[in-house]
């Protein structure tokens, strides 16, 4: 039995102060020790802090991770495990989660493949970080770095202020706990012997060249398809190392709070028994996808369920990966529902996905990303304009001389998840 | 203001004038509501109102298609109406198809929005739910309460020329044109909803019905290469240096069309990627890598193959729509078979 007490410890406000603390719901952040962790990097030259609360006419650009702070209480090994600390398995034990506020971290690294968030207005409802309390790091880097090493850079950064804001929290006493319990495979038979078996099968970025998740450190598309404990992601095992289109890329904070995992969690033991995750990647070479999704149906077969979801992240080359394990898993007798978004063009008509089988009869989609939004002036920028008739879902014109942005969803962080974080849809 | 001025259509059944025996009245109008008219009106509640009816004859107008057309169109016209709605056929086969065409001649002619209903198998549905709004209903006119209920609002939003939202949201059968709507649960609660019910053999909808795909066969293989034109057409975004036409990064909205007669080789000074969706360090570094234009030109001299087209296309794959992709890849072929072109190297990212 692999056993996770969550303790949730809720803000409200993020607020700059001589002495880094939480008190009273509030985070306290002394800015210059963030700073210090920050220039540990060489490779960084600056960087500079903000903060974006729900409401504020505040628009973050170019984002490219959204992290929650957490730290490890109790139990084997440390949050952002293989990244930060050494990679012992985590996943039991006692987390502590700074609930209410992130880590945002901004950098032209690609240009064309960062994200929107607007704290208030039309575009705010389309984001889920809009709600949090968002502590913002626009980071430069040295001249002449290469975007790749530029990304590592934001990346680690981005992390270490997670885990140095997390510890916090750590003699706190939460506002909520949460026990999450997975059995084995076989006390899970034994404990539900009439409910039906489900796995999660998570499809991860790994299309390479910025394209990329770690797992406990690893890149994920150097690794074969695997099987994790689902607490193992609440304490930060797989890491987002991505710059693709912002709307259906999963930021680390997504992985930390996977709601897969929550929503199988909230049926286990009622109408499902939740056995487990299994990772697989997203990789370009046709090899490598044959190999892959054979390795994801190969393990749901091993595991005997009678059901998994299947989530995607990326769209267009991963749509292929989707169909093939979801087409595979069938093929096992194992009944799949699929999570994608759409890429039905602007006016809708077009088809949404690159690839398609009969067999995909159960699919949820997070909307068409291809949907055309305005996004009003916002008062304050943090970051830079600078990038916003480039970003993928702009166009020439985006940004129009009043600071109106017109462009599609696809700009928009976490938009169109296709975790199912979010509410929409499209028919 | 003033109300909503709707015409409304029927066939012979619904307007009481007999069933099949009486299919070949041929289209009259009479003034206010008439039969389900009376249904719809009410539920307008004073916003809307049926002006005139027209009742015809299925047979008629099946058999005398362009003359009932034109003949409706008239008495419709002289209304000077804001709306017109047609059926509910149920399942009326003749009677669906009725309402299909004529909804859809009164709002290409008469510019006015439209609406029909009808059951999801009537042959009508599938001939026109892509041309016109049609509300699904049950397969009798036992349902008639149930269609009205899904007319009448779509109806007073389509005549005030309100946003439509998600076929979902507004009742009409799915158009192919996909809109988003938030949902009441979230994705993944969806998701876990749909797989319990797939497990437990209960019906579930999915949210995007698969997509039949157009596939293409490949043409005969060229048999002498020494001797044939080839071209390059790319989806991998190479663009002359400074992306003169402004292809955008991601669901590019046209191709560009490049001249390469002197070029030997692609450098950083002469090309670029636009292409979002990947880390353009090496494309940019080296265009090559996505075109093979240096390799090529070693080919063309020593003979291996006839000659290069003097032009390469380009466009950016990531995210585009698969119709504008359609429509780039005929206005490209046409292109290419009018400077004698037998070949193409077509390349990704």
């Amino acid at each position: 039995m692999k056993r996770l007490e969550l303790g949730y410890v809720n803000i409200k406000d993020v607020q700059f102060a001589d002495k880094s603390e939480v008190r009273d719901g509030v985070l306290y952040v002394n800015q210059e020790e963030i700073k210090a962790i920050v220039m540990e990097d060489e490779t960084i030259k600056n960087v500079s802090f903000d903060i974006a609360r729900p409401g504020e006419s505040v628009r973050i650009t170019p984002v490219k991770d959204v992290i929650e702070p957490r730290v490890k209480v109790e139990g084997p090994g440390g949050v952002f495990p293989g990244m930060l600390c050494k990679p012992e398995t985590v996943g039991s034990g006692r987390t502590h989660v700074l609930r209410g506020c992130a880590v945002v971290t901004a950098g032209k690294i690609v240009g064309f493949q960062e994200g929107i968030i607007d704290m208030t207005g039309p575009g705010a409802k389309y984001t889920p970080f809009s709600k949090l309390n968002n502590f913002v790091m626009v980071i430069e880097p040295v001249d002449g770095l290469k975007q790749h090493e530029y990304e590592h850079a934001v990346r680690m950064a981005g992390f270490k202020v997670a885990a140095k804001l997390g510890e916090l929290a750590k003699e706190l006493t939460p506002d909520e706990v949460k026990v999450f319990e997975t059995p084995n495979v076989k006390e899970g038979i034994e404990m539900y012997p009439n409910l039906p078996r489900v796995a999660y099968v998570q499809m991860l970025q790994s299309q390479g060249l910025l394209h990329d998740t770690y797992v406990y450190g690893v890149d994920a598309k150097r690794s074969l398809s695997s099987m994790i404990f689902p607490t193992e992601t609440m304490d930060c095992a797989i890491v987002s190392g991505n710059c693709v289109s912002a709307c259906d890329k999963n930021t680390t904070y997504h992985h930390q709070n996977n709601p897969v995992v929550a929503d199988l969690f909230e049926q286990h033991g009622k109408t499902l028994n939740f056995v487990g995750v299994i990772i697989t990647n997203e990789n370009v070479y046709l090899a490598d996808k044959q190999r892959s999704s054979d390795w994801a149906a190969k393990l749901a077969e091993l595991l005997g369920v009678d059901g998994v979801i299947v989530s995607q992240e990326g769209f267009g080359n991963p749509d292929t990966d989707l169909i093939m394990n979801c087409v595979k898993i069938e093929k096992k007798g194992i009944k799949t529902t699929i999570i994608t978004d759409e890429y039905a063009g602007q006016d809708g008509k077009s088809q949404s996905l690159a690839d398609a089988d009969p067999l995909a009869t159960a699919v949820v989609t997070g909307g068409n990303a291809n949907e055309v939004i305005t996004l009003p002036k916002m008062d304050k920028v943090i970051g830079t304009l600078d990038y916003v008739d480039k970003i993928a879902g702009g166009h020439a014109g985006s940004l129009a001389a009043d600071g109106t942005i017109t462009a599609e969803l696809q700009v928009i962080t976490g938009a169109t998840n296709e975790l199912g974080f979010n509410c929409l849809s499209a028919r | 203001m003033s109300k909503i001025r709707i015409v409304h259509y029927i066939n012979q059944f619904f307007a009481q004038k007999g069933g099949e025996e009486m299919a070949h009245i041929p289209a009259e109008k009479v003034a206010g509501k008439v039969g389900p008219g009376m249904a719809l009106e009410e539920a307008f509640k004073g916003e809307a109102e049926i002006v005139a009816t027209i009742i015809c004859g299925d047979s008629y107008f099946n058999e005398n298609l362009e003359k009932a057309q034109k003949e409706i169109i008239e008495m419709i016209k002289e209304e000077k109406p804001d709306m017109f709605i047609a059926g509910p056929a149920f399942n009326a086969g003749r009677y669906g198809v009725a309402c299909g065409t004529i909804a859809e001649a009164v709002k290409n002619e008469l510019n006015i929005p439209v609406l029909t209903g009808m059951y999801i198998e009537n042959p009508g549905a599938d001939m026109f739910k892509s041309k016109v709004y049609i509300c699904p209903t049950k397969n009798s006119a036992a349902g008639m309460k149930d269609a009205v209920s899904k007319m009448a609002p779509l109806a007073l939003k389509l005549a005030k020329g309100e946003a439509i939202g998600a076929s979902c949201e507004d009742n009409y059968m799915p158009n192919g044109i996909r809109k988003n709507f938030f949902d009441v649960k979230r994705g993944s609660a969806r998701a876990v909803d749909m797989l319990l019910a797939k497990l437990a053999d209960k019906p579930f909808e999915t949210e995007y019905p698969m997509p039949s795909f157009d596939r293409v066969a490949p043409h005969a293989a060229i048999k002498d290469l020494s001797k044939a034109k080839i071209a390059f057409v790319t989806s991998g975004g190479i663009v002359a240096k400074g992306n003169p036409d402004h292809i955008e990064s991601s669901n590019a909205s046209h191709f560009g069309k490049y001249c390469i007669e002197g070029i030997n080789d692609f450098t950083p000074e002469n090309s670029e990627t636009a292409h979002g969706g990947y880390d353009p360090v090496y494309a940019n570094a080296d265009a090559d890598r996505v075109i093979p234009l240096d390799v090529m030109r070693e080919f063309v001299a020593d003979g291996t193959v006839g000659a290069l087209h003097e032009y390469y296309y380009s466009t950016v794959g990531n995210g585009t729509a698969v119709a504008s992709a359609k429509k780039f890849g005929e206005a490209i072929a046409e292109d290419l078979k009018a400077a004698g072109v037998d070949g193409v190297i077509l390349t990704s990212t």
